[in-house]
């Protein structure tokens, strides 16, 4: 055995690729997992087909799971890998391209057959041509090699060959200096039922791990140091299992019980599961029918005092939108969650886009406007679940919680705030009989004084005809005319109470970044960049709450000669900005199902900057 | 969740408490006034305080209903009141629900939430104003109108089989359910009273005239001359008789009814007994597809009332009882600080 190498990095990102039915996901998640626990930054792209097992070998089949970490902040899962773990050809096939140059490519060659190559589109072995210059490529006969060490397991073939994944993950740990104690333990409460499926696993790891120690093929391994964040409890997760969790602990902060009315969709529906798991926090799920009893349950379940959302993508926001009219009228508190996905239509259900903001921001019929909420970040969406209740409280107003498949999947460290640290929220319902009228308003707020059943002497009646301010059904016109406007108004003062963005960067200049929701990540590595190439007249601000509008953003962007606003879609706050502030606002603007790359709004800038 | 408050005294209700401050807006003759009247006779006897019940209606004619009782109430859109309804019992079980709909809101539109609340057993009340016809829109075929009835969408009759909503709810699972009639103020206001104390879902289909777009449709069930030998009247522990004279019986011969004439056969002693709670799938599915079958009369009553079954809400607290007791209460601190978290210092 020849000596190894040991270098410190400061940054990697791997992609594991393979076929739906290779445990990709499973295996990227477990090396996120043993990462976020080695102190690393992180965050995660986990990328999959919408085929729960696609036909194996195929291009259209291949499931990815993306990950950058590193020893300093991480902002995004990395534009372009610098290790990918190929488990067949078309997963060589469909990811090569996006891999850096000279970036390091292990593949397990047993699977380089003749059929799998034809799948995959190559008519000639890619390993075995010159195709793959250009890179470090590590072959392993990995399925041959799980296999052998399996020899003496009681398992099937077929089954032995499921342990190979964590053949390959033992590889990375090796390469990346990682203790396995963390995945030991997981294969063993997962599989706890099935004792040879432990081992088989167990087993498989250990041997990837000195397999690749002990092989002559690598020479070098990696080490990459804690990063030095914030000190705190750190625990890793999701966009959806922290939008979970915040809802949660809004309702307890309340003390309330919480109310979800849903109905399974891609990506929202692991908010659903994780919440149907929370009995004991006094959590009621409730799996409707359909999109409309969705939210129809909700809004039922908020009107007789629960802190009531829905969870749901376009689609579904599409089916709701008539009830979202209706929480409007009636001025009920609801948070409706929209994790965005590839539109239109069924459109690309496993896939990220930002496309459904002008759906929620004017997808009703008449004069429905309702505050939306974006959150950046798989973290950050514990943060925007409890604002969004919040507001839908003290404002008696539908908020939509904009996610997408992107941070919803996607996963990162999650510095955990403090039980102190965690706003109150007060509900106070209307107890007092005397002169009770359902639209009386509190003067500050415009929040209606909502009386909920079962409180004696308060009996009234609500529905979605127009009110005047006793309750009563009116179709007077200035009354129309004034409850439109009280509506509207209600909604611009939830800027009264909701933190404004700062701008980041010089007040006045060239060029004024705004984006919103999870472009958050790419933008502010491009910021960066650009910054370290010494522009330093290009600010930036990141959206959170996008109605209301910041107050302060009017100012700002007629303080830059350009305003420039990259999103995952056709430019839909760009026309909102362009129509609100009269400014020649330009869009930067790619739809391809996948986060912003950081290099492409870097070029963005500069050619702003230059034209 | 239940709040801590005094409640008012159910005892002390009486009709007049329940009269809200709107004008009454149906058409004069409307058969919902009858129902709103029977309803109103009801709800002060159900033992339960006034500001515990709660109304939610969907939109046509019938779903005007919520304005004219006061209580707690929700008019809300089209077809999607048991959704509502659903979500207001499972946050406040202690809530009396009901939910008044229409053919048209509640077969229709609303015809995949009704069948889900039946399936769930949720302890709610679903009263339907079947009147066959769509009386707020002005004259279209509902889902219940006639085969080859003429009107307004349909002038040269429809060709669209109708639903029998008994039969919807029976096979949907509903544990209480029963016909009456808008004109039999005493039969009506007896089910109605059954059907709100029922534990689970209970639904009441009414048969109920539009005097402006589809008058005297059951007019053969009301009209004096004619009803007797057009109605059967369900009742419990008892053979089913009717006729002018009682002189017709059904008799369950080979799964299907016949008609049995006393006046030739005066024996009533083999005569199938009406069982409500019988769970006989094939004598409940052929009592409540009678009406369909030329020369027999049109089943009033209940059709099925099991008491047997947990209801929704009792299941999911249940379920929140044992989970809390298996894993304790939970806390902001576990909520937060559990699965994989690791220090940074
Ligand atoms: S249209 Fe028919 S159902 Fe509607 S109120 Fe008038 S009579 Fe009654």
């Amino acid at each position: 055995m020849s000596e190894k190498q040991t270098k410190e990095l400061e940054r990697v990102t791997i992609r594991f690729a393979g076929d739906s039915g290779d445990g990709m996901q499973l295996t990227g998640s477990q090396f996120t997992d043993t990462t976020a626990l080695a102190g690393n930054d992180l965050i995660t792209l986990p990328d999959y087909p919408a085929e729960i097992r696609a036909p194996a070998g195929t291009l259209y089949g291949v499931s990815g799971f993306q990950i950058q970490f590193s020893s300093h902040p991480v902002h995004t899962p990395g534009d372009e890998p610098d290790v990918l773990v190929a488990m067949n050809p078309a997963a060589l096939k469909v990811n090569l391209k996006i891999l850096r140059d000279n970036g390091i490519i292990i593949v397990n060659t047993d699977s380089f057959t003749e059929r799998n190559l034809k799948l995959a589109g190559y008519e000639t072995n890619p390993l075995e041509d010159d195709s793959l210059k250009g890179y470090q490529v590590f072959p392993v006969k990995i399925t041959t090699l799980t296999r052998e060490a399996l020899k003496d397991s009681p398992l099937k073939l077929k089954d032995k060959d499921r342990s190979k994944n964590f053949f390959a993950l033992g590889i990375t740990y090796w390469l990346f200096t990682r203790s396995m104690d963390a995945t030991l333990d997981w294969i063993k409460t997962k599989f706890k039922k099935h004792p040879e499926v432990v081992e088989a696993n167990i087993t498989a790891l250990n041997a990837g791990y000195n397999f690749a120690h002990s092989t002559e093929i690598f020479a070098t391994h990696y080490r990459i140091s804690k990063a030095k964040k914030r000190p705190g409890t750190y625990r890793n997760v999701t966009g959806n299992e922290a939008t979970a969790i915040g809802f949660i602990a809004a309702a307890m902060r309340a003390d309330k019980e919480l109310f979800l009315g849903s109905y399974p969709i891609t990506p929202a529906s692991d908010i659903l599961h994780e919440l149907s798991k929370y009995r004991n926090y006094g959590v009621k799920t409730f799996q409707a029918e359909d999109e409309i009893a969705g939210i129809g349950s909700a809004l039922g379940a908020s009107y007789a005092g629960d802190v009531a959302i829905t969870t749901t993508s376009g689609p579904g926001i599409a089916l709701k939108s008539e009830f979202m009219g209706l929480a409007v009228m009636t001025e009920l508190p609801l948070v409706i969650v929209n994790v965005q996905r590839g539109g239109p239509s069924t459109g690309l259900p496993t896939k990220t886009e930002q496309a459904d903001l002008l759906q929620v921001l004017y997808g009703r019929n008449g004069e429905a406007p309702i505050p939306v909420i974006a959150a950046d970040s798989p973290a950050d969406c514990f943060r925007a679940a409890y604002e969004a209740v919040q507001v839908a409280f003290k404002y008696t107003t539908p908020v939509v919680m904009l996610s997408d498949g992107y941070i919803a999947n996607g996963a990162e460290p999650w510095y955990l705030p403090k039980i102190e640290d965690l706003p109150e929220i007060e509900i106070e319902y209307a107890t007092n009989p005397e002169n009770y009228s359902p639209y009386s308003r509190d003067p500050k707020t415009l929040a209606r004084h909502i009386a909920i059943p079962g409180t004696p002497g308060m009996e009234h009646r609500i529905g979605g005809l127009e009110k005047d301010d006793s309750g009563n059904v009116s179709y007077d016109p200035d009354n129309h005319d004034r409850m439109i406007r009280l509506r509207a108004e209600k909604v611009q003062k939830v800027n009264d109470f909701v933190k404004q963005p700062q701008i980041d960067g010089p007040e006045k200049g060239d060029l004024l970044i705004v984006s919103w929701g999870s472009t958050y990540g790419a933008v502010f590595n491009a910021i960066e960049e650009i910054r370290e190439k010494g522009k330093n007249t290009v600010s930036w601000i990141h959206l959170r709450w996008i109605n209301p509008l910041p107050k302060t953003l009017g100012k700002y962007i007629h303080n830059f000669k350009k305003v420039l606003v990259p999103e995952i879609n056709m430019g839909q706050l760009l026309r909102v900005i362009r129509a609100e502030y009269l400014v020649d606002a330009q869009g930067f603007n790619k739809v391809r199902g996948l986060p912003l790359n950081t290099h492409d709004i870097v070029d963005a800038i500069e050619s702003q900057l230059k034209g | 969740m239940a709040l801590n408050i005094q409640h008012t005294d159910p005892s002390k209700l009486t009709r007049d408490d329940f009269t809200s401050n709107q004008e009454t807006r149906w058409c004069p003759g409307c058969g919902d006034y009858s129902i709103l009247a029977q309803m109103k006779k009801v709800l002060p006897d159900l033992g339960v305080p006034k500001e515990n019940i709660v109304i939610v209606s969907g939109i046509g004619c019938s779903s005007r209903f919520p304005y004219y009782v006061d209580a707690f109430g929700i008019h809300s859109i089209h077809g999607r009141a048991p959704a509502i309804a659903s979500g207001i019992k499972l946050a406040n079980p202690e809530l009396k629900v009901f939910v008044m709909t229409g053919d048209g809101d509640g077969l229709s539109i609303g015809g995949n939430h009704f069948i889900h609340l039946c399936r769930r057993n949720i302890d709610i009340t679903v009263v339907l104003f079947n009147n066959e016809i769509y009386g707020l829109t002005k004259g279209q075929y509902s889902p219940t109108s006639l085969k080859g009835q003429v009107t307004k969408s349909s002038p040269y009759g429809t060709i669209e089989n109708p639903f029998n909503p008994i039969r919807m709810a029976l096979a949907s699972g509903a544990t209480f359910v029963a016909r009456s009639i808008d004109r039999e103020a005493k039969h009506l206001v007896e089910i109605l009273r059954r059907a709100a104390e029922h534990k689970g879902v209970s639904f009441v289909e009414v048969y109920q005239n539009c005097v402006i777009f589809n008058d005297g449709a059951f007019s053969e069930l009301t009209d004096p001359k004619t009803k007797k030998d057009h109605v059967v009247y369900l009742e419990d522990g008892k053979p089913m008789i009717f006729g002018q004279n009682n002189d017709k019986a059904l008799d369950w011969k080979c799964n299907s009814y016949e008609i049995r004439d006393l006046n030739k056969n005066s024996n009533t002693d083999d005569l199938l007994i009406h069982d409500e709670s019988s769970g006989h799938a094939a004598a409940e599915f052929a009592l409540a597809s009678l009406h369909e079958i030329p020369g027999m009369p049109t089943p009033i009553g209940v059709f099925r009332d099991d008491k047997s079954e947990e209801t929704y809400e009792e299941g999911l607290i249940n379920q929140m009882h044992e989970v809390t007791e298996k894993k304790g209460k939970g806390t902001l601190e576990q909520l937060l600080y559990s699965g994989k978290t690791y220090t940074i210092e």
